[in-house]
C-alpha cells in the first residue's frame, strides 16, 4: 500500500461492504453462539424479525417519517438563517467581530442541556424538537461558514479587483462560489450532528419517533428493538450522507478535480 | 507622445509590529509613454512587486501619486489589467467564463462576451480549451489564459509581475514571444517586472533597474532594437552589449541588497 494513492472504485466499495459483512458476523457469533445473554444484546435474526414488525403492525415507519421530518425541519431553518449571516460575516470584518464571540460562546452551549428548557417554553410538541435542532446546529453553521468564506484566496480577491469587479460583485462573483463547495461539505457535515440531537430530543418528552421507540423499547427490555432503531438511524444517516456527496458533486465538478 | 501613466514620487513603508519599519520605495519617479513596454529588473525584496501592486491600486503608496491618463489613482480598476506570477485563475469558472469575467462585470450581453472571449483565446493560442477548467490545463495554458483574461478588458495599461517566472525555460521563451507578438499587434502599453535579464531585454522597449532596497529606478535604458523581433536576436552582439551591461548593474544591486540584510543581523 502507497500513502494517499487512491483506489479502485469498484475495490473501494468491496472494501467498504466487507466490513459490514465481518461486523455483522462478529456479531452473530457472539450473540447466536451463547457468548453474550440475550438481555443485553439481540441477535441480528431477532433484531430482523422484530423490525419486521415494528414495520409491519406498529406503524415505526410513521416514526421514521416523524423523525427524518424533524431533522430536516430544524437543519433547514437553521441553514437558510445560517447561510447569509455566516457569508456577510466571511465577507465582512465588523459584521464578524460583532457575532463571531457571541457565536462562539453559544457554540458550546451543549443543545441537549436546552430541552428542559425547551419543554418549559415550548411544550412537548414539534417546535420543541425543531428548536433543538436548530441550537444544535445553527451556531457551528455560522462559525464554519463564516470560516470557508473568510479563507478565499487573496489573491482571488485582487485579481478580481483589477478585472473591475465592485466589493458586492466581489462577494457574488468570487467569495460564495469560491466557499461553495466547502460549504456544502459542511451542510453535509451539520446534518450529520443534526441527526444526534433529534434522538436526544425523542428521548425526553415526544410521543412519537425513532428516538420515542427506543424509549419504550428500553421499559420492556427489547435490545431487539432498540438496535433496529440505531441501525435504522445509521442507514438513513448513510443514505443522506452519500445523496449529499453525491449533489455535491454534481454541484461543483471542479471542484473535485486534482484530488 | 502623451504619458499614459505618470508616478510621481512615490514611496511606501510598511510598518511591522515590534520591528523597525521597511522602506520598500522611496521616491520613485516613473513616466510611461503609449505603447511603451517597459520591463523592470532589481534584486529580490527591493520593490519591484510594491510598485506594480500600488499602479494596480491593490496597495497604497506612503506618499506621492500616481496618475493614470492624467487622473488620480485611488484604488484597483478595469483600466490596469494585471497579470500576476502565482496562478490566479479562478477555479470554479471554464477558461471561456474566466476570460468573460471582467466583460460580465462590465454588463455586456452574453453573445458579445463570448465574441470577445474566444477572439483573444484564439490569440493566445488555447481554441479547443474553451470549456476546461483551471485545474485541467498546464502553468504555462494558465497564464495564457490569465493574459487573454487581462486582455479581453481591453485596459489602457497591462501590469505584469513575473507572469513567467513559475514556467520552465521552454515555455517561457514561447510565452515572451506569444507576449512580444501581441504587443506587436494590439499596441498595448505594458509593465513587466522580472528577474531574467534576457527577458527584460528581449522583450522591453525600455529596460528600467531598481536599487537595493529602498527600491528606486537606478537605470532606464531604451532598447535599440527594433521590432517585430524574432527570438534568433538573442545571439546578435547588440543584444549581448546591452545585457553584459544590465548584468553588471542587477549584480551590483543585489551585492549591495545582501551587504544590507547582512548589516542588519
Ligand atoms: N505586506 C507587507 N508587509 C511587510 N513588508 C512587506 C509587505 N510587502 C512587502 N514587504 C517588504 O517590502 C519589500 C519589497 O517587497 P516586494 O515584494 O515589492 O519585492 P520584490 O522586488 O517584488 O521582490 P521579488 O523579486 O522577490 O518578488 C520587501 O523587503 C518585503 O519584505
Ligand atoms: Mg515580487
Amino acid at each position: 500500500m502507497k500513502p494517499l494513492t487512491p483506489v479502485a472504485p469498484a475495490t473501494r466499495v468491496t472494501l467498504g461492504i466487507a466490513f459490514f459483512v465481518l461486523f455483522v458476523a462478529v456479531w452473530a457469533i457472539a450473540t447466536l453462539g451463547g457468548f453474550v445473554p440475550k438481555t443485553f444484546l439481540a441477535d441480528p435474526i431477532t433484531m430482523v424479525k422484530s423490525g419486521y414488525t415494528l414495520i409491519a403492525e406498529m406503524g415505526f415507519l410513521k416514526d421514521i417519517g416523524m423523525t427524518v421530518w424533524r431533522v430536516l425541519g430544524g437543519f433547514i431553518i437553521a441553514a437558510l438563517i445560517a447561510l447569509p449571516l455566516g457569508v456577510l460575516m466571511g465577507a465582512y470584518k465588523p459584521i464578524e467581530a460583532f457575532f463571531e464571540p457571541f457565536v462562539s460562546f453559544a457554540r458550546y452551549l451543549p443543545a441537549s442541556a436546552f430541552i428542559p428548557l425547551l419543554i418549559l417554553w415550548a411544550g412537548i410538541g414539534e417546535a420543541q424538537k425543531l428548536s433543538v435542532i436548530f441550537i444544535g446546529s445553527f451556531f457551528q453553521l455560522v462559525l464554519m461558514i463564516a470560516v470557508a468564506v473568510g479563507n478565499t484566496r487573496r489573491d482571488l480577491v485582487e485579481a478580481a479587483y483589477t478585472l473591475g469587479a465592485s466589493d458586492s460583485s466581489l462577494v457574488k462573483r468570487v467569495l460564495i462560489p469560491g466557499a461553495a463547495p466547502e460549504i456544502a461539505e459542511i451542510l453535509r457535515m451539520v446534518l450529520g450532528w443534526a441527526w444526534t440531537y433529534v434522538i436526544v430530543a425523542e428521548l425526553i418528552g415526544a410521543s412519537s419517533g425513532i428516538g420515542h421507540m427506543i424509549t419504550d423499547s428500553q421499559a420492556l427490555l427489547a435490545t431487539d428493538q432498540i438496535i433496529f432503531g440505531i441501525i435504522v438511524i445509521g442507514l438513513i444517516g448513510l443514505v443522506s450522507d452519500l445523496l449529499f456527496k453525491r449533489v455535491n458533486r454534481q454541484l461543483f465538478p471542479w471542484a473535485a478535480l486534482g484530488k | 507622445m502623451a504619458n499614459i501613466l505618470s508616478v510621481r514620487g512615490i514611496s511606501r513603508t510598511f510598518e511591522v509590529a515590534g520591528r523597525a519599519p521597511t522602506v520598500a520605495l522611496q521616491a520613485t519617479d516613473l513616466d510611461v509613454a503609449e505603447n511603451d513596454f517597459i520591463t523592470i529588473l532589481g534584486p529580490s525584496g527591493c520593490g519591484k512587486s510594491t510598485l506594480l501592486r500600488i499602479v494596480a491600486g491593490l496597495d497604497k503608496q506612503s506618499s506621492g501619486e500616481v496618475l493614470l491618463d492624467g487622473k488620480r489613482i485611488d484604488g484597483p480598476g478595469a483600466d490596469r489589467g494585471m497579470v500576476f506570477q502565482s496562478y490566479t485563475l479562478f477555479p470554479w469558472l471554464t477558461v471561456r467564463d474566466n476570460v468573460c469575467f471582467g466583460l460580465r462585470e462590465r454588463g455586456l450581453p452574453r453573445q458579445q462576451q463570448l465574441e470577445i472571449a474566444d477572439a483573444f483565446l484564439h490569440k493566445v493560442g488555447l481554441r479547443g480549451f474553451e470549456s476546461h477548467y483551471p485545474k485541467q490545463l498546464s502553468g504555462g495554458m494558465q497564464q495564457r489564459t490569465a493574459l487573454a483574461r487581462a486582455l479581453a478588458n481591453n485596459p489602457r495599461i497591462l501590469l505584469m509581475d513575473e507572469p513567467f517566472g513559475a514556467l520552465d525555460h521552454q515555455t517561457r521563451e514561447l510565452m515572451q514571444e506569444l507576449l512580444l507578438g501581441i504587443w506587436e499587434s494590439e499596441k498595448k502599453t505594458v509593465l513587466f517586472v522580472t528577474h531574467d535579464i534576457d527577458e527584460a531585454v528581449f522583450m522591453g522597449s525600455r529596460v528600467m533597474v531598481m536599487s537595493a532596497r529602498p527600491g528606486r529606478i537606478k537605470l532606464d535604458r531604451a532598447v535599440p532594437i527594433p521590432h517585430p523581433r524574432h527570438y534568433s536576436l538573442k545571439t546578435t552582439p547588440v543584444f549581448a552589449e546591452l545585457k553584459a551591461e544590465l548584468t553588471e548593474q542587477v549584480r551590483a544591486e543585489v551585492i549591495a541588497s545582501q551587504n544590507a540584510t547582512t548589516t542588519a543581523s
